[in-house]
């Protein structure tokens, strides 16, 4: 069971850069921290501190209002393949873990993208140029209002409509819990492939010689 | 019936229903279990209760934060580990593997190794299966006709408990290999070359299936390089139709199919080729006699070029994403526009990991270092990708090349791929590297990765700097 996800308002993080990979989301050391809480604190760490561990000045992470204990911006905007690299969902739950909820970037890695659906964060894609737009107006600190239900983003007077499947928007908007959803609607149907499966693929079912 | 892609047939025969938009509930076949990115997904099966519908269908390894090094003459590492972080990761996914009943390939052990080196190895990767795991290298087990993708934690909790995910299918691309390759570009060349050219998205949204002679050439340890560097193009699957070559190298593994089974599996997995005239939505045809080594420059995959091509200026790009790249990752590689990489000194090669640290790819740096001895001031490693390589190429006498040359030689692991063990770099330390993936601070906070194939690294580390294999010779 995630938050539920239906409406959401407030600043944007501006990432105006490509590319934007794992590593930098969630370095690699961190991962031997078993916990999913409090990864906040690791999100775009190598970005944010500097090697003595002081906050690097003038990154965006460490200004206001978008600072994460100022509890104002659930929204970041990032340019093309947001999240590529690693599978490790610490990078959504550490992002989680800042306040925010939205992402919105011209394209994501496509793990990380089903890592966010399944914590509660949703990922939208939008065209380059309304994208740039939306850069301009996170760093101009205009605020932003996201309807789900409506697949709607508006910001000042401009409203932009995004794609999402209805069952993962009803997922978000309910903060279903997958595994649950499946093993209830489909139990039947995985036995009833496996019974298949076993009579055409005998040896995925045989015991170790 | 319509001629169906290699793909379309995995995707067919794993159906268990189709949902609404598009997507389906896919059987999931097998899963490899690591000890990073399982702790999680064991979690949430003890808060909800569930057990594992099939546990035999997993197979369990801890790999990425293990040490290579043990302080012990035999090797052994159990209970030597220092970082507790580590050694804690560890005893959970021990403790986990026991109360779920899943088989494990103990640190110790004959089975130990990379996820995707081991699971090829022990037969447990088998054409025609769905394989996921909670790393986006399983594109690699693709090279065996299987369908293999990477999932996070929360979708590995769902495969322990449904045997099932929910996914939406990938478009289809085609990349045939043509043409003669110089003996010294390898797969890794390949791979880097046509990541280059397409782009670290180039592939996304695809799944990706090789084909050409070129392919029908390659050993299996070969095939895996190409599909498991597909994820740097941002593709989740890479694919290669089983052959003959396929089956040799299964037949007689321990988890491989036996007997009846074996006759009947190697006439099921015969029909998984891609039929004549299937359609495929993007289709690459590239000429390997074209491909240069390559060396990775910058800080994305596809910021990667022929070792003897000069750096791109950013001044002579337009204003854009592409030029504000390369500014960045020349600074933080600390290069300079129009330079060659042919020159570029390093203070560390390392040959290895799940993308190169099979039998074949120690050969290929064995061959270099043979008879040579590695620069003063570098500090090359090499770490097999399992125990089992590391037996064999102890059998084959590699170990003491390796060591003559001025190499360490390491027990299996992810080492310095990915930073989070012993094995890593310090700010502004340059390493050649046969590893996959050239992100920022990848090796280490600072650390600059140059990606080449096995037999770069090893000219690398004898040469002191990045040099083109091909002048110095195998």
């Amino acid at each position: 069971m995630t938050q539920p996800l239906t409406t959401l308002s407030g600043h944007a993080i501006a990432m105006p850069e490509e590319n934007i990979d794992t590593d930098i989301i969630f370095p690699a050391r961190f991962l031997l921290i078993t916990a999913k809480a409090g990864l906040g604190r690791y999100a775009f760490h190598d970005r944010r501190f500097d090697a003595s561990g002081a906050p690097v000045e003038g990154y965006v992470l460490n200004r206001a209002p978008f600072r994460p204990e100022d509890e104002a911006a659930p929204f970041i905007v990032a340019g093309a393949n947001f999240g590529s690299g690693s599978s490790r969902e610490q990078a959504v739950w550490a992002i989680a873990g800042l306040g925010v909820r939205c992402i919105i970037a011209t394209g994501f890695g496509e793990i990380f993208h089903a890592n966010c659906q399944r914590n509660g964060i949703l990922p939208i894609t939008l065209p380059a140029d309304v994208v740039a737009g939306l850069m301009e107006a996170a760093e101009g600190q205009q605020r932003f209002a996201l309807d789900l239900d409506a697949q709607s983003l508006t910001v000042g007077n401009q409203t932009f409509t995004f794609d999402i499947a209805e069952e993962r928007k009803l997922s978000l908007m309910n903060g279903w819990d997958e595994t649950g959803l499946l093993l209830h609607q489909y139990a039947d149907a995985i036995t009833a492939f496996e019974t298949r499966q076993q009579a055409m693929c005998p040896w995925l079912y045989a015991k170790e010689d | 019936m319509t001629a169906q892609t290699l793909y379309q047939k995995l995707w067919a025969a794993h159906v268990v229903a189709d949902l609404p938009g598009g997507e389906a509930l896919l059987y999931i076949d097998r899963h490899i279990v690591h000890e990073v990115s399982s702790p999680q997904a064991f979690v949430s099966m003890r808060e909800s209760g569930r057990k594992l519908r099939r546990p035999e269908t997993h197979l369990g390894v801890a790999d990425h934060a293990v040490p290579t090094r043990s302080p012990r003459a035999d090797g052994v590492r159990h209970g030597t580990i220092e970082d507790a972080q580590a050694a804690a990761q560890i005893a959970e996914l021990e403790a986990n593997v026991r109360d779920f009943a899943v088989p494990y390939a103990e640190l110790d052990g004959p089975e130990q190794g990379i996820v995707h080196v081991i699971g090829p190895e022990s037969g447990f990767t088998l054409p025609g299966t769905t394989i996921v795991c909670g790393d986006s290298h399983t594109t690699t087990h693709g090279a065996f006709g299987a369908l293999a993708f990477g999932i996070g934690a929360s979708e590995q909790g769902t495969v322990m408990a449904a045997q099932a995910l929910r996914q939406k299918p990938a478009k289809t691309m085609r990349i045939a290999l043509e043409g003669q390759r110089h003996p010294l570009v390898f797969a890794k060349d390949i791979a880097l070359a046509i990541i280059a050219r397409i782009g670290a998205d180039g592939a996304a949204g695809h799944a990706v299936e090789f084909t050409g002679e070129v392919v029908r050439a390659m050993s299996m340890a070969e095939r895996m390089t190409l599909c498991n560097m597909m994820i740097e193009a941002g593709s989740r699957v890479g694919l290669v139709a089983p052959d003959a070559v396929t089956f040799a190298y299964l037949e007689g593994r321990r988890l491989a199919p036996k007997g009846e089974n074996w006759t009947k599996a190697v006439a099921y997995w015969q029909t998984l080729a891609s039929d004549e005239g299937a359609a495929y939505d993007r289709e690459l045809v590239i000429d390997v006699a074209e491909i240069a080594p390559q060396v990775s420059w910058g800080t994305t995959p596809d910021q990667t070029l022929p070792v003897d091509a000069p750096l791109p200026d950013p001044a002579a790009l337009p204003d854009g994403p592409a030029k504000r790249q390369a500014e960045k990752a020349l600074a933080y590689m600390g290069l300079a526009a129009g330079q060659t990489m042919a020159s570029v000194p390093i203070t560390h090669a390392f040959i290895g990991s799940c993308t190169n640290g099979r039998i074949e790819d120690l050969r290929a740096a064995a061959g270099v270092a043979y008879g040579r001895k590695v620069a003063a001031g570098v500090k090359a490693i090499v770490v097999p990708g399992s125990a089992a390589t590391r037996a064999a190429a102890e059998a084959e006498g590699l170990d003491k090349i390796f060591r003559e040359a001025g190499f360490e030689w390491r027990l299996a692991g992810c080492s310095m791929c990915v930073a989070m063990n012993d094995d890593r770099l310090a700010v502004g330390e340059r390493c050649a590297s046969t590893s996959n993936r050239n992100f920022e601070g990848r090796q280490g906070p600072g650390g600059r990765t140059h990606l080449m194939s096995p037999a770069m690294a090893a000219a690398a580390a004898i040469c002191g700097h990045i040099a083109d294999v091909r002048s110095l010779g195998a």
